[in-house]
C-alpha cells in the first residue's frame, strides 16, 4: 500500500490542496482570494509538471494494477498540467474584468486536472471512467460559471446532458467489456483478446468504448457540443477545453486501443480510420462559414482531432508518437491563439467577430504578425512547426500502409487552410470599418501569445526534445 | 418455488417498464416505475446479492424516485406537448432501433464468451463471507483508490451545485442565533391590558 501511495503522491497532492484551498477561502476572503489562488494553483501545477518529469522511471503498476504509471503518462501529465498551468495564468485577467473569478474556479480546474491525470494513469475501466466523470462534471460547472447569461447556461447545460449520454454510451461498451473477458483490467482484457479470435461481445464493447471516447475528442459524428459549448463558455474555459482535455482523452483513447485491445488492431483501426478522415473533412469545410472566432476554433479543434487520431489509426509505434507530437504542438498552437483571442476587446467589451480583426495589422503590427505564424502554423503551412507535426501523422498513416487516409489528410488539410488564410487576409488587407478594435494591454497575455509563436518558428530547429520523449512515451505504451 | 419467484418477479420488471413507458399519466409513470424497481431488487435477492438488493430499494425507490415524483409534481411539464414532439422522431428512432436489434440478433449466434474470460469471471465471488462484507473488504481494501475517487466526484457536485447556484443576497433576513439568544424577555416584550370592547 505505501508504495502504492508513493505512486499517485503528485494526485494526492493536488486533491488536497484542492481541498485546502477551498476550505481557507470559504473562511476568509471569499472570492478577495481568488486571485491568489490562481497564481498559487499555476505555480503548484508547474511544481508538479517538474517534479513528475523529472522523477519516476520505467513502468510501475499500482492498486493492482488499476493505476499505471509509465513513461506514456507521465508524457502526458506534463503536458496538461503545463497547458493548464497556461491557462489559469491566462485567464487571470479577463475573468476579473468580467467579474465571474470566483475562488472555485481555480479549485475546480484542479480537479479537473486530477481527473485528467488518473485517465491517462487509467490500467483498469473503472479507474478510467472514475478520473474521466471527476474531469468531465468539473468542466460541466465551469462552462456555466457566468451563470447569468443565457448562452453560458445552455454551453454547461448541453454538455451535461450530451455528456451524460456519452458516460452512458461508454459505460454500456465497457460493461460488454467485462462481461465478455471476465475483468476490468486491461491486462486482463488483452489476455482474453489475444487468446483466440476477438469473440463478438468484445467487439461491441470496443465499438461503444470507442464511441464515448470519440465524443470526449469531439470527433465526428459526436462532435455536435463542441461549437455551442465553445461559444457559450467564457473565452479563458474555451480556451481550456481545446487544450488539457482534448489532450487527456486522446492519451486515454490511445491507452485503451494499446494496452486494452493491442492485439486486435485491425479491427480497431478502421473505426478510428473513419472518425478521423470524417473529423478532418467536417472541421475544414464547416469552418469556412463561421463568422464567430471561438466557433471556428471549435471547428478547428475537431479538424485537428481528425489528424492527432491519425496518428492513432495507424496502430503503431510510430504512430503514437507521431499523436503525442502532434497533440503537445497542437496545444501551445492553441495557447497563443486563445491568448490572442482574450486580447480581443472594444471598449472593454470582449469581441468574437472575425471582421473586427479588419486592418488589425496596422494597429498592431507586432500581435498582427505573431497571430499570422500562429495562424499559419494552425493551417500546416510549410515553415511552421504545425506543418511538421502534420507530416509526423501523414508519415505514421503511410507507414502503416493507411495511403488512402494520408492522402485525405493532405486535401482536407488544403481545404482547411482557407480559413485560417481568411483571418490572415482581414488583418493585413481587410477594410476600413468603425467599429476599431482596441486590444488589452495584458502583459501575460501578449507574453503568452509571443511565446507561442517563436516557439511554432524556432521548434523546427530541434522541438525542444519532445520528439524524444514522445518515441520514448510511445515504446512504454505499445509492445 | 425459486422458479414461481423468478417469473414473477420478472414478469412485474417488464410490466412496469411498459407502463412506465406508455400511461399517460407522469405520476403513474413514476409509481410504475418504482414497482420495477422493487421486483429487480426482489431478482437480485433470488440471486443471492441481498445487499444489492436492499441498496436498489433504499436509493433508488427510496431516494432517486421519490424525487422524480416530486419534480413530475412540482415543475409544470407539459408531457403532452412533450410527447407530440417525441412522436415526430418516432419513425427514425424505430428504424434505428430495429436495426441495432437485428444486428445483435444476426450476431447472437456468435456470441460466445472466452474460455479465458469465463476463469478470469469466476475469481470475483467471494466464499465464506456474506455479501456485504465481502462487498466491505472489497471497497475498502482492493478499490481504495476508486472509492476516494468517487467522493472526489461528490465533492466536484457538491461545489459545482454551489457554484451554480449559491448568491449572496444582502436584503435576506438571516438568523443570527448570538442575538437570539441575548434578546431578553423583559425588553423584547411588552404586556398590555386591553379594556373587553376597546381594542387597541
Amino acid at each position: 500500500m505505501a508504495t502504492d501511495l508513493t505512486l499517485i503522491l503528485p494526485e494526492v497532492f493536488m486533491a488536497c490542496f484542492a481541498m485546502l484551498g477551498l476550505i481557507l477561502a470559504v473562511y476568509t476572503s471569499k472570492d478577495g482570494m481568488a486571485s491568489q489562488l490562481v497564481w498559487a494553483t499555476s505555480a503548484v501545477f508547474l511544481v508538479m509538471a517538474i517534479w513528475i518529469g523529472t522523477t519516476g522511471e520505467g513502468t510501475n503498476v499500482a492498486f493492482d494494477g488499476m493505476f499505471v504509471d509509465d513513461a506514456f503518462s507521465r508524457f502526458c501529465k506534463v503536458a496538461i498540467l503545463l497547458s493548464a498551468a497556461a491557462i489559469l495564468l491566462m485567464s487571470e485577467g479577463y475573468m476579473a474584468d468580467r467579474g465571474i473569478l470566483r475562488f472555485e474556479y481555480p479549485m475546480l480546474i484542479v480537479l479537473a486536472v486530477v481527473g485528467m491525470m488518473m485517465m491517462v494513469s487509467a490500467g483498469d475501466l473503472m479507474s478510467l471512467y472514475m478520473g474521466l466523470e471527476l474531469q468531465s462534471l468539473a468542466l460541466y460547472v465551469v462552462a456555466s460559471l457566468r451563470r447569468d447569461s443565457v448562452k453560458s447556461t445552455e454551453a454547461g447545460l448541453k454538455y451535461f446532458v450530451l455528456g451524460a449520454l456519452s458516460s452512458g454510451l461508454l459505460l454500456y461498451g465497457a460493461s460488454l467489456v467485462y462481461g465478455y473477458s471476465g475483468t476490468t483490467l486491461f491486462s486482463g482484457i488483452i489476455q482474453t483478446a489475444k487468446s483466440g479470435d476477438m469473440s463478438l461481445g468484445l467487439l461491441f464493447g470496443l465499438v461503444f468504448l470507442a464511441a464515448g471516447f470519440a465524443f470526449k475528442v469531439s470527433a465526428v459524428p459526436f462532435h455536435m457540443w463542441t461549437p455551442d459549448v465553445y461559444e457559450g463558455s467564457p473565452t479563458p474555459i474555451t480556451a481550456f477545453f481545446a487544450t488539457a482535455p482534448k489532450l487527456a482523452a486522446m492519451a486515454l483513447f490511445a491507452r485503451v486501443m494499446h494496452d486494452a485491445f493491442g492485439s486486435a488492431v485491425r479491427d480497431w483501426q478502421q473505426i478510428i480510420a473513419f472518425l478521423s478522415v470524417l473529423s478532418m473533412f467536417l472541421g475544414a469545410v464547416a469552418a469556412i462559414g463561421q463568422t464567430n472566432i471561438k466557433r471556428l476554433m471549435a471547428f478547428s479543434s475537431i479538424a485537428h482531432m481528425g489528424y492527432a487520431l491519425m496518428g492513432l489509426a495507424a496502430g503503431t509505434v510510430l504512430g503514437v508518437q507521431a499523436m503525442l507530437v502532434y497533440m503537445a504542438i497542437y496545444v501551445t498552437m492553441n495557447v497563443g491563439t486563445f491568448a490572442f483571442i482574450l486580447m480581443m476587446q472594444r471598449d472593454g467589451q470582449p469581441v468574437t467577430d472575425i471582421a473586427s480583426l479588419n486592418l488589425y495589422a496596422r494597429r498592431e503590427p507586432g500581435r498582427a504578425l505573431a497571430m499570422l505564424v500562429l495562424l499559419f502554423s494552425l493551417a500546416g503551412v510549410p515553415p511552421m512547426l504545425g506543418f511538421f507535426g502534420k507530416l509526423y501523422v501523414l508519415r505514421a498513416a503511410y507507414d502503416a500502409g493507411l495511403i488512402w487516409l494520408a492522402v485525405a489528410g493532405v486535401i482536407a488539410s488544403v481545404i482547411g487552410a482557407f480559413y485560417y488564410l481568411r483571418i490572415v487576409f482581414f488583418m493585413y488587407f481587410g477594410d476600413e470599418t468603425d467599429e476599431v478594435m482596441t486590444g488589452s494591454k495584458s502583459p501575460i497575455l501578449s507574453g503568452f501569445l509571443m511565446a507561442s509563436a517563436t516557439i511554432m518558428v524556432v521548434g523546427i530547429v530541434n522541438m525542444f526534445g519532445i520528439e524524444g520523449a514522445a518515441a520514448f512515451a510511445a515504446t512504454a505504451l505499445v509492445n | 418455488m425459486t422458479v414461481f419467484a423468478f417469473y414473477l418477479f420478472a414478469i412485474s420488471v417488464i410490466t412496469g417498464g411498459l407502463f412506465t413507458v406508455i400511461s399517460r399519466n407522469p405520476v403513474h409513470s413514476v409509481l410504475w416505475l418504482i414497482l420495477a424497481f422493487l421486483s429487480s431488487a426482489g431478482l437480485f435477492v433470488l440471486l443471492g446479492a441481498e445487499f444489492v438488493a436492499m441498496l436498489l430499494v433504499i436509493v433508488y425507490v427510496g431516494a432517486v424516485a421519490v424525487l422524480f415524483l416530486f419534480v413530475v409534481m412540482m415543475l409544470d411539464v407539459d408531457f403532452a406537448e412533450l410527447k407530440a414532439e417525441m412522436a415526430k422522431y418516432l419513425p427514425l428512432a424505430m428504424v434505428i432501433g430495429v436495426i441495432i436489434l437485428m444486428q445483435f440478433a444476426l450476431a447472437f449466434g456468435a456470441w460466445e464468451a472466452n474460455p479465458v474470460a469465463k476463469t478470469l469471471r469466476e475469481q470475483v465471488v467471494p466464499t465464506n463471507r456474506h455479501n456485504t462484507e465481502a462487498l466491505g473488504m472489497i471497497l475498502y481494501d482492493q478499490y481504495f483508490l476508486l472509492f476516494q475517487l468517487s467522493g472526489l466526484i461528490l465533492l466536484v457536485a457538491m461545489v459545482g451545485a454551489i457554484v451554480l447556484t449559491l448568491r449572496h443576497r444582502d436584503d435576506v433576513k438571516r438568523q443570527d442565533v448570538l442575538a437570539q439568544m441575548y434578546r431578553d424577555p423583559a425588553k423584547a416584550m411588552e404586556l398590555k391590558d386591553v379594556k373587553p370592547g376597546q381594542g387597541l
